[in-house]
């Protein structure tokens, strides 16, 4: 199988090497096993055991067992798995919030294993950042000293760490809510200021434990959505937990799914619908709608006909006689999305001798994004008579969405499963 | 065959005594320069509030009592609860008893909020420290005037170490419940940014565990209050002298005015200080009140066995 996780058969993957660039975070055979005496757990004669006959043989509870991820710098990288699977365990283990049982971790090609306390609070301090679930502010603390937090143990100066707690908070949208305790704000408030706490000390990593799973639908998503605008601005190495395959699929550059405190699988979001590892991973996927799944650069297409902006009204005409057509999208030079015109305002302008096509001539239809997923492309699909326009962050016209491919992309999808 | 029989005996008493004994022969110098510093501290303050005029000291606690719980007219009594106590003819008495009070509790607070921070971070200490806490607050309070007695000599310098023995185990208790008790969400989200563990206590454990610390204060300072009393038949004057002289006379009267003194200024420092303790909270964690209010009730239930005992 193409899509073989990276992690099966570890043991036998090459050592890490440190000095790699372009590696964010390199686990390496992590073990953690709850309970006493937990190194015997990785003697020969237990380590390849199912976790309940473990459990009942030794009393201890495997919750990693030999994960071994590289995850790359300036990648957006989501640890899928239901709870128990692990996930929460291992993104904690990154900051030895939790103690590894066994195994090598280097994160920025720092060996975080072999450092001592103060090392490890200087790393914390400084080179990553985390944002939790259950948001871990402090109720005492204003939302400016919340999000300055981090610089403070740190030491940086009041003046300075105030500074870029305001940017932080101007970059969560949290303008002018400096001076309010986190007790007054809503749940998708708070986990803003957990994200500009994290921020505020421009950390190389960011952590994320199932930071949106407390909040309500359209916060989530909304939030979810702000968070790729970020990841796109500042291009950290992010690393995010999640239960919830639409979000991973939506986020991710990369998802490793975890079971039993094992990566099952780690590969591309599409790859990860189109070639489920296992029954697993196959079970999760058939939960999640395709309409939610696939998105708009999924199913559009080639626009038909192409009208340029320097090309005359009599051009136009001819060539939409040409292809018997009565409407076009028009782009200029950079191809980038002016509108529609019709085979009405052609012939309007071709009266008025005009010698090229305005953009304040056209019929204006919204353009959508390439991320945009089929589910919210319905109501926009259905209620215009031409196809959506579909554009990137330039502007430019990157095909069309027609009615028709939507219902060929659901079709199929419900064919397969 | 029913009785327990005579040849098994282990006689503790005897080493107790035996204890005390080297004790007061080898540290006695010890005991005699803490006499004698606690002495110093104890006339000094009891001077302090002797020095303030009687009618300055009822506007002040009225205004205090005002300012901290909100309202006029709770000002206005614990005002004329003072006066009251004026009236009665108990005014140097009572700030006699007040001195104790407020030194005994001075040391209770600094000797107990470490012990329950230690107790917080390390279960071994907890362990070893709960039965002690246990003992102390069930042995019969008399009893402490005897070593009291013994190390000290007669005096409020005894009484009041009689006092501190008596009435430390609730502010251990709760600073305890308190840290222990903050979420551990906070403490893992500030560890993350790389806190310390002077860092965690300072930022986040003592600020969020300040309401139960506040209410172990409070009922620290209550129980300091009705020691006071008992402390008096180590020689301590004072409102509790008062009361003894009046039990053994059967002078109902005087016993009457003595004891209800005591009550009022009871009731002055409980109320003045819960509502300190509650103003602080509010200003703290808006909107929240609910939760504080539940580790509370579940800190009081910890705190005091005595009173379900």
């Amino acid at each position: 199988m193409s899509n073989q996780s990276e992690s099966i058969g570890g043991a036998q993957a090459a050592p890490p090497s440190a000095a790699d660039s372009g590696i964010a975070v390199r686990a390496h055979g992590i073990w953690k096993v709850f309970g006493r005496n937990p190194e015997r757990v990785l003697e020969p004669k237990y380590r390849d055991l199912p976790k309940k006959e473990l459990q009942r043989r030794t009393g201890c509870v495997v919750a990693l067992r030999d994960v071994n991820l590289e995850v790359k710098a300036g990648e957006l990288f989501v640890l899928m798995g239901l709870s128990g699977s692990g996930k929460s365990t291992m993104i904690r283990t990154l900051l030895r919030l939790v103690e590894p049982t066994s195994g090598t971790l280097h994160v920025d090609g720092k060996d975080v294993g072999a450092m001592s306390h103060k090392e490890l609070l200087e790393f914390r301090r400084n080179l990553v950042s985390m944002v939790f679930q259950s948001y871990g502010l402090l109720p005492h603390y204003t939302v400016l000293e919340n999000a300055a937090y981090g610089l403070r143990l740190r030491g940086d100066e009041k003046g300075e760490r105030e500074a870029r707690a305001i940017e932080a908070l101007k970059m969560v949208g949290l303008a002018g809510w400096e001076s309010y305790y986190p007790t007054s704000l809503s749940g998708g408030m708070q986990q803003r200021v957990g994200l500009a706490r994290a921020l505020a000390k421009n950390p190389d990593i960011l952590l994320m434990d199932e930071p949106f799973s407390g909040l309500d639908p359209l916060i989530r998503r909304q939030m979810q959505d702000e968070l790729v605008d970020i990841q796109e601005d500042i291009g950290k190495t992010i690393i995010f937990v999640t239960h919830d395959l639409p979000e991973a699929l939506k986020l991710g550059d990369r998802i490793a799914i975890m079971r039993d405190g094992q990566v099952i699988q780690v590969a591309e979001p599409e790859e990860i619908l189109s070639n489920p590892f296992d029954e697993y991973v196959r079970a999760f996927t058939r939960d999640a709608s395709p309409a939610r799944v696939f998105t708009a650069s999924t199913v559009m297409e080639e626009p038909e006909m192409l009208l340029y902006r320097w090309q005359g009204p009599l051009t136009a005409r001819t060539e939409m006689e040409h292809n018997k057509r009565e409407w076009s999208f028009v782009v200029d030079r950079k191809r980038v999305y002016l509108g529609v015109a019709t085979r009405d305002v052609i012939e309007r302008l071709a009266k008025e001798k005009r010698t090229t096509v305005e953009k304040d001539d056209l019929q204006y239809l919204e353009p959508v994004k390439p991320d945009v997923i089929i589910e919210d492309l319905f109501g926009l699909v259905s209620s215009g008579s031409y196809p959506l326009p579909v554009t990137d962050d330039q502007g430019r016209l990157l095909g069309v969405v027609r009615p028709r491919a939507i219902l060929n992309a659901l079709s199929t999808e419900e064919d397969d499963a | 065959m029913r009785d327990f029989p005579d040849w098994i005996r282990f006689p503790v008493a005897d080493r107790v005594d035996h204890a005390m004994r080297w004790v007061l022969n080898n540290l006695g110098w010890f005991f005699d320069w803490v006499g004698d510093v606690g002495l110093g501290i104890l006339i000094s303050v009891e001077r302090a509030l002797l020095f303030v005029p009687w009618w300055v000291a009822v506007i002040g606690v009225g205004v205090l009592a005002w300012r901290v719980m909100g309202s006029k007219r709770s000002g206005i009594a614990m005002a004329v609860l003072l006066f009251m106590v004026g009236a009665f003819g108990y005014w140097t008495h009572a700030m006699n008893t007040l001195s104790v009070v407020i030194v005994a509790v001075a040391f209770s607070i600094t000797l107990g909020i470490p012990l329950g921070i230690l107790m917080a971070w390390n279960n071994t200490v907890r362990n070893l420290l709960t039965p002690i806490l246990d003992a102390m607050q069930t042995m019969p309070s008399f009893v402490y005037l005897i070593p009291a007695l013994m190390l000290f000599g007669l005096g409020r310098v005894p009484a009041t170490f009689a006092t501190v023995i008596y009435a430390i185990p609730p502010v251990i208790r709760l600073t305890n419940v308190g840290i222990r008790e903050v979420p551990s969400a906070v403490i893992e989200a500030s560890t993350a940014f790389g806190a310390g563990r002077w860092n965690l206590l300072f930022d986040v454990q003592l600020p969020l565990a300040r309401p139960s610390i506040m209410v172990g204060v409070n009922q620290t300072t209550m129980m300091a209050l009705a020691m006071v009393v008992i402390g008096s038949m180590i020689g301590n004057r004072g409102l509790g002298m008062e009361v003894l002289l009046a039990i053994n006379r059967v002078n109902i009267g005087q016993g009457f005015e003595a004891g209800i003194s005591i009550v009022f200024l009871a009731i002055i420092i409980d109320r003045v200080t819960t509502a300190f303790a509650k103003a602080k909270k509010v200003e703290a964690s808006t909107g929240e009140d609910t939760e504080t209010e539940e580790i509370e009730e579940e800190a009081e239930e910890e705190g005091s066995p005595k009173a379900s005992a």
